[in-house]
């Protein structure tokens, strides 16, 4: 049986959001060959863990999948494909699948569940976190990490330079090519002395967030 | 485990003092509507003559705190959450609440549907400015110009969810130091009754303590419109209140979030914003730390991309104009600001020049009346 935390947006109070994370995965080609299958038991997101920035940045594609789920505006089959949708900065869901999906050699993945918006195998009612962790248990070959309370630890596996490649931001701290490593632990860099008028030290991680939430938020549907 | 679901629920009471921030904005909404430049059209061509606002009160003291009714039924998911209003603007409300976490404040900006326009040439204006006001921003944030951070929105239904900027408007910096000065000088000076002069020689070789904060502060406004300025965007409406200085709280940079997460409701947010924006600079906390904050601009509803100078240089005239319906000793703190402008990039001296013209077409077209 594997963790899963259970979110809830603000706003979305009774649409509850199982997230649950693995590392040293070895059978993503097999999860992979299911999702490609369309088997309606993996309508999760598998999501590269790599490639997700933080939590915010998670629960931002979250919000704005369930939210054109629900206002009938969705662009792909199910919320769960348009939260990969969502997570690409353009409108293609194959590049979106691409970058964001999980490879047949991808060795760290976070799975997604809208849990009312899925139902039980035996009709009972909205998919728990519990039903969620016994599946993802079952299925994953791989050792689960805990996401944390607030999902920080997301951000565990992320590679800083492939994100910022993708939405075209520089990435911090990536001076080998590869941002990787960095934990949670936000490097707090000081801004580029410019005399630009900051006053205070920049979060380049957290710049980079925000313009991601942006561009996820701005680009053409 | 379970995240976010006090928020939603954070009821909403009455409170008189929540409309002081409103107050306090209302000059800056006024001066929007002076179109004092003949050759300058606010706004967009293809829009019907503006018509008057129909939920314009007769006087900015009688805005009711509007909580027993609300004010608009909200777009989903935000129909059934008691949120915060910030202030009824002109086209736009603003709400505060939470996003993504209930530890995330966030500014909501809604904007209603106009009854009087075609319901969907409405919906196609909205969703137009309002995308134009979100790509501005993501652009300004990606090319480092302070802004609020775009978290989230849906075009076609009029919403923004903008980062919520922990701080106080250049405005109110600058009435607080205009009252600062004059009630000094007033009762210094009381038999000469040079207040005025006073002052403006303050503002003239103002160099101790606390003026010179201000002064720095002044640099960080010209720094910060000639970045804005270099990347190609012009603000559109750069009245004071669109300017605004982020807190610089020891607390915000221990802890990602100025609020602890948990228990988060709504009043608790409005709360503290309400300390945060209108508290009067007390001992405790010295007016230096309210001055010394980074510069972010806010309001990008009428914001364009270009480079033209004559619209760089309208930008200037409209700050000009917001800083003299301060008090006329202000001027001085704008000279400032114009300086550190003109050496803020390539092509500023060039906008400086410009400006000198569209300064001469207002006072022609005031006097024409
Ligand atoms: N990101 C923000 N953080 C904190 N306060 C904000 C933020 N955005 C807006 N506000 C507050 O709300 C007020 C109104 O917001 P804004 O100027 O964006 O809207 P508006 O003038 O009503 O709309 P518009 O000019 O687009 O028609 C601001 O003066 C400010 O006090
Ligand atoms: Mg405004």
């Amino acid at each position: 049986m594997a963790a899963v935390r259970t979110f809830f947006l603000p706003h979305y109070p009774t649409y509850p959001i199982h997230i649950c994370m693995f590392q040293d995965v070895s059978n993503a080609a097999y999860l992979r060959s299911q999702l490609l299958e369309a088997n309606p038991d993996f309508d999760y997101a598998f999501l590269d863990a790599a490639m997700i920035l933080s939590a915010s940045h998670l629960l931002s594609a979250s919000f704005l999948a369930l939210h054109a789920h629900l206002t009938h505006r969705s662009k792909t089959r199910t919320p769960h494909s348009e939260l990969v949708f969502r997570l690409h900065p353009n409108p293609n869901i194959g590049e979106a699948y691409k970058r964001f999906g999980i490879s047949d050699s991808s060795s760290t993945l976070i799975a997604v569940k809208f849990g009312k918006l899925s139902k039980r195998e035996d009709g009972k009612g909205d998919m728990s976190g519990e039903d969620v962790g016994k599946f993802l248990g079952e299925v994953v070959q791989g050792k689960c990490v805990d996401v944390g309370e607030q999902g920080e630890e997301v951000e565990r596996f992320r590679d800083l330079g492939r994100i910022g490649k993708v939405y075209k931001v520089g990435a911090p701290g990536n001076k080998n090519g590869n941002g990787n490593g960095n934990g949670k632990k936000r490097a707090r860099e000081d801004a580029d002395g410019e005399g630009d008028g900051d006053t205070e030290p920049v979060d380049k991680v957290l710049e980079m967030e925000m313009v991601i939430l942006g561009m996820m938020t701005i680009k053409g549907s | 485990m379970n995240v976010g679901l006090e928020v939603a629920c954070g009821q909403q009471t009455n409170s008189p003092e929540k409309d002081v921030p409103e107050l306090i904005d209302k000059p800056s909404k006024i001066a929007r509507h002076h179109h004092i430049f003949p050759t300058y059209t606010l706004e967009f061509p293809t829009l019907p003559a503006i018509m008057p606002e129909i939920a314009s009160p007769p006087s900015p003291i009688a805005v009711p705190p509007q909580s027993s009714s609300p004010l608009h039924i909200l777009p989903p998911p935000f129909t059934d959450s008691n949120l915060t209003v910030l202030t009824q603007g002109a086209e736009a409300l603003v709400y505060l609440t939470t996003f993504l976490t209930p530890s995330t404040p966030v500014v909501l900006k809604y904007r209603p549907p106009k009854p009087y326009r075609h319901p969907i040439l409405d919906k196609r204006l909205t969703k137009a400015r309002l995308l134009a006001e979100a790509r501005v921003l993501v652009k300004c944030r990606k090319e480092g110009v302070k802004v609020p951070g775009v978290i989230g929105g849906d075009y076609e239904n009029g919403w923004l969810v903008l980062e919520y900027i922990d701080g106080v408007t250049t405005r109110k910096c600058l009435d607080e130091w205009v009252h600062r000065v004059g009630m000094k000088v007033v009762q210094q000076d009381r038999e000469r009754g040079n207040a005025e002069r006073k002052l403006e020689a303050a503002a003239e070789n103002g160099v101790q303590g606390e003026e010179q904060e201000l002064w720095d502060l002044m640099r960080r406004v010209g720094s910060a419109v000639g970045k804005l300025h270099e990347i190609g965007v012009c603000h559109g409406d750069l009245t004071t209140s669109n300017l605004m200085v982020r807190k610089k709280a020891r607390s915000r940079t221990e802890e990602p979030h100025p609020w602890p997460a948990g228990r988060q409701t709504a009043s608790a947010i409005r709360e503290a914003a309400i300390t945060d924006v209108d508290a009067a600079p007390s001992p405790a906390e010295p007016m230096e730390s309210e001055l010394s904050g980074d510069i972010v601009i806010i309001d990008f509803g009428l914001a364009t991309q270009t480079i033209a100078d004559e619209d760089r240089a309208v930008d200037l005239y409209v700050l000009e104009r917001a800083f003299a319906a301060t008090h006329p000793a202000a001027e001085p703190l704008f000279r400032e600001v114009l300086k550190v402008y003109g050496d803020s990039f390539k092509g500023a001296k060039v906008v400086l020049r410009r400006l000198e013209d569209v300064r001469l077409r207002g006072r022609k077209r005031s006097m024409l009346g």
